[in-house]
């Protein structure tokens, strides 16, 4: 995903001379061809996030179109005020790309865990959310942030992720996407936990639980309609998500639905990250075992919660 | 779009007047920053009527216009007093500075006021900013110039030094940043709270051409801002070395920073015989 991400920048930058790169020592060979075709678009400062961040308002503020690289930590943590204050408020076209979003980065340590880039990004007006599944859905993307008004934060994978998605769901700012119906449960996911979730619906449907997978790769502007629609006529709503459960997709969507009238007698429950620092060191994979964020903690969760509310045979209400 | 000249008495006659702007808009708004506007005057008036700056209050957005950055937001009045004098907007309208609705914020938001370049009052910011335009100036062969001018309790900020770094790595010579050393800060002088002293070595070592001038002789304020257009190859800093408040500073004796405070009515009344005197 992060390539294919990469790959786009170079590519839009053929087409379109507002196209800028800046990266801060990070992933030099990954645009080499970039920097030998556009050297004066190409821009690799050191570390200083910061600086680079005004830079690249800077450059907006004239019309240009700055794709900003580095690990999603630094970019989102780090330059927190310079996010707010030069991109946000300014409200100008700067692409944000953070690489590693979640746990992606478990064998560096939770000094480079973005866990929590989503919930602190989603607090800032004008800024928009985009968490791809797989390389594929971020090719589709791509195109769409050359004419986009205002900031862009691209939350990238750890890169090699299965392609889930697929060419019938044109990718449209703003939009979820439904990945496949059921009436007993809806799953509701963003990135590449995607991939779990349509996982978790296959094994659910095999014990006889119907469910609805609403991907959400566009986390704000949240999809309200799309979400409000798919939850209306299941008992149970299940999200799951790579990042912290404090402020990220799970809570965008629990906000929506409580607001909405979610009926006492539905399920509501979130699979993310506990609210706690890693207190184990390890790959990705065994920091998402220990999380508990797995298709098969997935299943078990929409499963328990069917049980409760009786599905598939008890009645349902059908507002939301 | 051209840059407007004018004599040197002409220049202290618009400094004049917009230091009586700053005070008594600040005074009417009950709060802002007067000090911090006041001893910085003598650039913004060589900036907009010296002829440095080329600039077109009918079409604030022209692409070819150069820009002035004012990172050191809260000198807001001063930029309000030198745009109402350039006649981006009428000069009675400062008297609505810091009041619901109006477009004179505390400090300046570049969406609700044409002739604001950016948002500004999270000190630090400004220079990157400023590098960022003068690289799209250069890319898109525009000659623009941009000029930046910060505080000198602002250069406490870690990223200023890292644009000055940038600055200096892209040989940006159409950027000038200038520094409003009046030596105060918040809390007290920028010596006692975090001494950067001297500050022209320091911006030597990074690679700028510097200057160093007393901010408050118009003539040295003109003379230095012309020279910046020689330079090549290399970003300058002109250190303007200023007194907070001036020249009313005589009437505020008793607190020489004065940071942040307007001037009650009877030290308006003061400051404004004071300036009518001179």
């Amino acid at each position: 995903m992060r390539k294919a991400c990469l790959d786009m920048v170079y590519e839009l930058a053929k087409r379109d001379p507002r196209v800028f790169f800046i990266g801060s020592d990070l992933g030099a060979g990954t645009l080499q061809q970039f920097k030998d075709e556009m050297p004066d678009r190409f821009l690799m400062e050191g570390v200083s996030e910061a600086n680079i961040i005004g830079i690249a308002a800077g450059l907006a503020l004239d019309g240009k179109i700055p794709y900003v690289n580095t690990i999603a930590t630094f970019l989102t943590r780090r330059c927190f005020e310079q996010i707010v204050v030069d991109l946000c408020l300014h409200d100008v076209n700067v692409r944000l790309i953070g690489n590693g979003g979640g746990l992606v980065y478990a064998p560096l340590g939770p000094t480079h865990l973005a866990i929590e880039d989503i919930a602190i990004l989603r607090a800032i007006p004008n800024m928009t959310i985009v968490a791809p599944a797989d390389a594929e859905e971020m090719c589709r993307f791509m195109p769409r942030t050359l004419e986009y008004q205002g900031p862009i934060y691209i939350r990238l994978a750890k890169g090699g992720d299965p392609v889930v998605t697929c060419p019938e769901h044109p990718f449209a700012i703003g939009r979820a996407i439904v990945m496949r119906e059921g009436t007993d449960a809806l799953i509701v996911t963003t990135g590449v936990a995607l991939k779990s979730a349509l996982d978790a619906a296959t094994l659910l449907g095999e014990r006889g639980v119907a469910a609805t997978v609403l991907h959400v790769p566009t986390i704000k502007p949240l999809d309200t309609e799309a979400i409000l629609t798919c939850a209306a006529d299941v008992p149970v709503v299940v999200t799951i998500e790579e990042h912290s459960v404090i402020g990220g997709m799970g809570s965008a969507v629990a906000e929506v639905v409580a607001e909405a009238g979610f009926s006492p007698g539905k399920q509501f429950r979130r699979i993310g990250i506990p609210d706690r620092f890693p207190d184990q060191y390890g790959s990705q994979a065994s920091l998402m075992e220990r999380c508990a964020i797995t298709t098969a903690r997935l299943v078990e969760v929409v499963t328990e919660l069917a049980d409760r509310v009786g599905t598939p045979t008890a009645p349902r209400r059908s507002s939301v | 779009m051209t840059a407007s000249t004018a004599s040197l008495a002409d220049l202290k006659a618009r400094a004049k007047s917009i230091r009586k702007n700053i005070i008594t808009s600040t005074t009417a708004a009950g709060s802002g920053h007067p000090t911090s506007s006041l001893s910085a005057v003598e650039i913004a008036v060589a900036l907009y009527f010296g002829g440095i700056l080329r600039y077109d209050p009918k079409n604030p957005h022209r692409p070819e216009r150069d820009r002035f950055l004012l990172s050191k937001g809260h000198a807001a009045p001063l930029l309000y007093a030198v745009l109402a004098e350039a006649g981006y907007f009428p000069v009675d309208q400062l008297l609505t500075l810091r009041k619901l609705d109006s477009p004179l914020e505390g400090h300046p938001n570049m969406r609700r006021l044409p002739g604001v370049e950016a948002s500004t009052g999270s000190l630090g910011q400004g220079l990157s900013i400023g590098i960022g335009h003068a690289l799209a100036a250069r890319l898109d062969g525009r000659d623009a110039r941009v000029y930046v001018l910060i505080g000198d309790g602002e250069i406490d900020e870690g990223q200023v030094w890292e644009a000055a770094m940038s600055a200096h790595k892209f040989k940006l010579d159409n950027l000038v940043a200038i520094i409003d050393q009046n030596g105060y800060q918040q809390t007290g002088a920028t010596k006692e709270v975090l001494d950067l002293t001297p500050l022209a070595p320091k911006w030597e070592a990074f690679g700028w051409s510097v200057q160093e001038i007393n901010g408050n002789d118009q003539q040295q304020a003109l003379d230095a801002l012309k020279k910046t257009s020689q330079v090549k190859g290399r970003p300058s800093v002109i250190v303007s070395k200023t007194v907070k408040g001036w020249p009313i500073q005589t009437i505020l004796s008793k607190d020489p920073n004065h940071h942040g405070k307007a001037l009650t009515q009877e030290e308006m009344k003061q400051a404004l015989a004071l300036l009518d005197a001179r």
